[in-house]
């Protein structure tokens, strides 16, 4: 993966859980264009060991003059976004990837539906610059609890095809009123929680839409848990998994070579064979089918833990 | 004339599994007088399908009319040729709303026509069902003059606008709807290989 050492030049706060950084390059350069919708990976390096979360990129995908991303605070979290938010400061130099893209926007679409919830906002903000960039037709639905939690209200334009729905203030999204009657070939996209994504795919299947006209994103970092064992296949070498650390982020430690794109359980990147398992897999991603999960012959490491005797992977 | 079976290809060759009737929704159907057969077998699978139907008939003979008319769909449209259906299958894709089914039915160049323009206005393939009936002439584009010949049965086949003679490619291209013809004698003009009808 290619890697880019940046400088943080601005750091603000969106609400008080959410954090928006903004890094340059050292020198000045211009840093890779990218397209809406797309990530970065951050390190963040704590002692012994590397953390990496990955961001959606929330700054104009067509300005290499700087990336921007918005954090929101995760005290139950691993630590990742607790480190961005205490320890980043103006002036630091991070090391991230170069931007990748798991959730592009389709641009056959004729009409483009964006409904974000919370924090899923992020992806949607650089890729509504896409969207006036190129002019295509596009409604965006921003779902927040309260104003005060509501991160994206300061970036995001005001416009009559962007709506903000405030539970708090008796505003909820009407995915009904939404989705139907949208003209043919419009494509919906989705940002946030888990129930959000299915109410949307629910209500979209109920209208007869395609399912290639519906995308989401479920970008979560990883969920902290109990500490548990990992042995590789290949050297035999025993790796413990630390209660703040992701099976990934412990074989990275561990020099083990594995590929990664999302660390969300979101690209499948990771996928890895798993060769002996005694005890039960807890299967956090969003890539595996409900039967690949049972079978318990593969694992993403970027999410996923284990509770049990053995786990052993085709590594 | 039952439905046609390909032999197998390249994947880029379009395949045409056949038309199943999505129930009552808003549909949008467009058939050849072959096509007409597979639109009348929908209908009897079940009639609800046709409730909230536009079918437009290309090129159909008034029989092939009656008969469609006959099985009561929203409304009945014809046009005489590809060319002169695209404005109206254009508006009705315009008007449209998400849900809406695409059935299309008749020679590969009808089918390749209709997607092209149904996934250039926006619709995912998914949403497209399509069954071939009726002869297997090809709709062709020349690499060479980028002219298109229609209902193509013979390889090589001459090119209507350049003249050149073209060798007959599986090769397809989804966004405009056709196969791709290529110069045979290049190399060596003249040297033609024995003309032959193309199969299925
Ligand atoms: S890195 Fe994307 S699924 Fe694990």
């Amino acid at each position: 993966m290619k890697k880019l050492v940046v400088k943080v030049t601005e750091v603000e706060a969106l609400s008080p859980l959410v954090k928006r950084f903004r890094f340059e390059d050292p020198k000045g350069a211009a840093l890779p264009v990218f397209s809406g919708g797309a990530h970065i990976t951050v390190e963040m390096p704590e002692g012994e060991t590397i953390r990496r979360n990955s961001y959606s990129l929330i700054s104009d995908p067509y300005d290499g003059s700087a990336y921007e991303i918005a954090v929101r605070r995760e005290d139950m979290g691993r630590g990742g976004s607790r480190y961005m938010h205490t320890r980043v400061q103006v002036g630091d130099e991070i090391t991230i990837s170069a931007p990748a893209n798991l959730f592009q926007l389709d641009l056959r679409a004729r009409k483009h539906i964006l409904i974000a919830g919370g924090i899923g906002i992020t992806p949607f903000l650089s890729q509504l610059r896409q969207l006036d960039m190129e002019q295509k037709p596009f409604e965006l639905h921003y779902a927040a609890r309260s104003r005060a939690e509501a991160a994206g209200l300061k970036l995001l334009p005001e416009a009559a095809h962007i709506h903000v729905h405030i539970s708090e203030e008796g505003a909820r999204m009407d995915l009904g009123a939404i989705l139907d009657g949208q003209p043919l070939g419009t494509h919906v996209y989705t940002c946030g929680p888990d129930g959000l994504i299915k109410a949307v795919a629910d209500q979209a299947a109920r209208l007869g839409w395609p399912k290639t006209a519906v995308h989401s994103e479920a970008f979560i970092a990883p969920p902290p848990g109990e500490p548990f064992e990992v042995v590789v296949r290949s050297s035999g070498q025993t790796i413990t998994v630390k209660a703040d650390q992701s099976l990934l982020e412990a074989l990275e430690a561990a020099k083990v070579e594995i590929d990664y794109s999302c660390r969300g359980g979101a690209c499948g990147r990771c996928q890895t064979h798993v060769t002996a398992c005694d005890g039960r897999i807890e299967h956090n991603d969003h890539w595996l089918s409900e039967d690949e999960r049972a079978e318990q012959k593969t694992i993403m490491p970027c999410m996923s833990r284990f509770k049990g005797a053995r786990l052993e992977l085709d590594l | 004339m039952p439905k046609t079976v390909f032999s197998p290809s390249i994947d880029s060759r379009p395949t045409y599994p056949g038309l199943v009737s999505q129930g009552a929704v808003p549909g949008i159907m467009v058939a050849d007088d072959a096509g007409a057969a597979a639109l009348i077998d929908l209908a009897t699978s079940d009639a609800s399908v046709m409730d909230r139907a536009h079918v437009l008939l290309i090129g159909g003979a008034e029989t092939t009319a009656t008969r469609l008319g006959n099985l009561t769909p929203k409304a009945l449209h014809s046009a005489p040729d590809l060319e002169a259906a695209a404005p109206l299958f254009d508006s009705l894709l315009l008007d449209a709303r998400m849900g809406t089914q695409l059935y299309l039915a008749g020679s590969e160049g009808l089918i390749g026509f209709a997607t092209a323009r149904a996934t250039a206005a926006g619709l995912p393939l998914d949403a497209i069902q399509s069954e071939h009936r009726g002869p297997i002439g090809r709709r062709m584009k020349c690499v060479h003059c980028k002219g298109i010949t229609e209902d193509v049965l013979t390889d090589p086949f001459t090119c209507s606008h350049c003249g050149l003679t073209l060798f007959v490619r599986d090769h397809f291209s989804r966004r405009l709807g056709v196969f791709q013809g290529v110069c045979v004698d290049a190399e060596t003009p003249g040297d033609i290989p024995e003309t032959v009808e193309i199969r299925a």
